[in-house]
């Protein structure tokens, strides 16, 4: 048994104490700032990252790792407790969260949150185990060509479960890749768009990049709007759950933990999309629809076991193939690349213990998370009563004092405020910065395989469409856009994004 | 003329410039031939695409679309200070050091609020410069500059 040899290197990595202390940490980080709407897993993860430099790199992924999946626990405790979702993933969890919880059954709905998580955790945390060798191991069969499409289907996925506009999707995720050109050409040593500025000669920085559309410019957005908080008054009363509902639960925690599953694999998806559609198959499939929106525990269930089930199998990409899937998993390629491990098929054989180890502490994160969080949501709902006023000029400071960590330049900074202008004029126009962010960080690496590809070919660009896998790559990449063109996908799509925003 | 999707004609005219003008840098650099691609072949070919974009989005909004949409309303307080807060801070960092950058940017940003409350951002300016100082210059030992560059007379 290859694989259980391989989950008890896993184990003996994740169990030493001081992996365990930072997964603990980790955890503990991610549900507080999952708990506090406006600064999310992103921020979060590029403001500890230097602090990172000193610990070894499996540690580091470990904390990290802890952070993002953290963060979606603390997430639903506020949308159950206040309405407000802390992370853009639990927004499906307000719907019928919220009303358990003014019918009193707040403690049900944040208990069925908790094990519905903890149960997709332990199912995703296998299925990583189970197709990381094989996925892997098609890899090393990529070549340029395959890379190349690999990438164009992944960066057409981005653009699919965007919202709003494909075109405009489209136009940020070439935008994106033209803002990954900037800096240095690992061929010819020519420097682009650096216009004789040094700080560039390196190329635009992830994280003032990222820091910018989404940190900055959301602070924007919240103080443009006058929000109101109500934080629950009543107590919360008893965590069990009644036989009936537990009934009603179980099923729904198994279906939302498989949807999470596949839809955290695909490229582009990931935890959003993964929590909204879960939702919409147990409305699709109930008997009484009507309950939906109204308290249903099966509402609380499935998007929380799918979001938790996304949030780790949407590692599996990064791991196997070294492409990452969504804005945080390419945070966390950063963080690999600069801790000197270069994300992809090599990982497994050159890094074992990292790898176990980073997969089965998601396990264990995933159990300290239900213990933690269960007796701790009266700390977390405390919290919240922080007024925003003190909260976002802190969120900024800490934001800020990260970039010029990276790198001890000031011109970062710089470049943060420039991109929070930018990330806030687009979201005024209605486009979306997420495929813009994939771009970027696929821009290089489509580059290099292109041009690899192109001269192996010797300039015939059929090499794409005659070797099968990349043909395959792209040919879905197609259907995909094929199918939100459709008028009845795109009006139901527009629907769907709709009663998510 | 009339343009029925002023958000579209925005973004659209966006790409269009960053289009233009990443084309126009790459055709100051090696193009390359197919085969041998030089540093200017990717992003001319993206910039080319990007502006064609553009364009369509531009034409597209003027003919289609349901009518004229009212813009959410725009203030301009939180953009300029949250904004000129964040520049400041990048600034004054190393010639004024950690201790003076933070207190001002705390003030700054909290203007940006509409509950803005002097002394509340006061003791929130140094409440938050002693969680900084004891986390990242105390335990992390960040490399960052901590004192005014002419009392430690380092540049």
């Amino acid at each position: 048994m290859e694989l259980l040899s391989n989950l008890a290197l896993g184990f003996q990595t994740a169990i030493s104490p001081l992996n365990l202390f930072y997964c603990f940490l980790g955890v503990l980080i991610g549900t507080l700032i999952g708990v506090l709407p406006g600064i999310g897993p992103v921020q979060t993860i590029a403001i500890l990252l230097p602090a990172t430099f000193a610990l070894p790199p499996v540690t580091a992924l470990i904390m990290l790792a802890g952070i993002y999946y953290g963060a979606q626990y603390g997430g639903s405790t506020t949308s159950i407790l206040v309405n407000v979702p802390g992370e853009a993933s639990s927004v499906v969890t307000c719907m019928d969260g919220y009303q358990m919880a003014l019918q009193g059954r707040a403690g049900a709905a944040l208990t069925i949150a908790a094990l519905g998580s903890f149960v997709a955790g332990c199912f995703a945390t296998l299925l990583l185990a189970v197709l990381a060798i094989p996925l892997s191991e098609v890899a090393f069969k990529f070549g340029p060509a395959e890379y190349f499409s690999l990438m164009v289907f992944g960066l057409i996925g981005s653009i699919v479960f965007a919202s709003g506009s494909v075109i405009k999707a489209v136009g940020m995720v070439v935008l994106g890749l033209i803002l990954g050109m900037v800096g240095t050409d690992i061929t010819s040593g020519t420097h682009r768009f650096s216009f004789g500025i040094p700080e560039l000669a390196d190329g635009i920085g992830f994280v003032p990049l990222a820091m910018g559309l989404f940190g900055i410019s959301e602070i924007i957005k919240s103080l443009e709007r006058k929000e109101k908080r109500e934080v629950l008054k009543s107590k919360i009363m008893g965590f069990w759950m009644s036989k009936k509902e537990i009934r009603a639960a179980a099923p729904a925690v198994a279906r939302g933990t498989l949807t999470g599953s596949l839809l955290g694999i695909l490229p582009g998806g990931g935890v959003i999309l993964a929590s909204f559609i879960s939702y919409m198959l147990e409305k699709r499939i109930s008997r009484d629809p009507q309950s939906f929106g109204k308290g249903n525990i099966r509402g609380v269930a499935a998007p929380e076991s799918a979001n938790n089930a996304a949030s780790q199998t949407c590692f599996v990409p990064l791991l196997t193939l070294g492409i990452p899937s969504n804005v945080i998993l390419a945070m966390m390629a950063g963080a690999m690349i600069i801790h000197g491990i270069q994300p992809g098929p090599r990982v497994i054989s050159s890094n074992p213990e990292l790898f176990w180890g980073v997969i089965v502490s998601m396990w264990v994160g995933n159990l300290m998370l239900v213990i933690l969080n269960l007796p701790l949501i009266g700390v977390w709902v405390k919290l919240l009563s922080v007024p925003y006023r003190l909260l976002y000029p802190a969120i900024l400071l800490f934001c800020c004092i990260g970039i010029y960590s990276v790198n001890n330049n000031t011109f970062d900074i710089g470049l943060t405020a420039f991109f929070g202008l930018l990330g806030y004029t687009f979201a005024k126009l209605e486009c979306e910065p997420a495929p813009l962010i994939l771009g970027f960080v696929l821009g290089p690496m489509m580059e290099e395989n292109l041009r690899r590809g192109m001269l192996l070919s010797r300039g015939d660009p059929s090499v794409f469409f005659t070797r099968p896998l990349s043909l395959a790559f792209l040919l879905m990449a197609f259907a995909m856009l094929i199918v939100i063109a459709l008028p009845a996908i795109r009006r139901k799509r527009e629907d769907a994004f709709h009663e998510e925003g | 003329m009339h343009i029925k999707r002023a958000k579209d004609f925005k973004a659209g005219l966006i790409f269009i410039f960053f289009g233009i003008g990443s084309a126009a840098f790459s055709g100051t650099y090696q193009i390359g031939t197919s085969a041998r691609m030089g540093p200017g072949y990717f992003p001319f070919v993206l910039g080319g695409v990007l502006a064609g974009l553009g364009l369509v989005i531009v034409l597209r909004s003027l003919s289609r679309g349901e009518g004229m949409r009212k813009a959410r309303s725009f203030r301009a307080k939180p953009v300029v200070l949250v904004l000129s807060s964040v520049v400041l801070f990048g600034l004054l960092l190393r010639p004024l050091g950690l201790i003076f950058s933070t207190v001002i940017l705390i003030i700054v940003s909290s203007m940006a609020s509409d509950e803005f409350k002097k002394k509340e951002a006061i003791l929130n300016a140094f409440v938050l410069l002693a969680i900084v100082l004891i986390i990242f210059v105390y335990f992390l030992k960040f490399q960052i500059p901590v004192w005014p560059s002419f009392l430690t007379g380092r540049i």
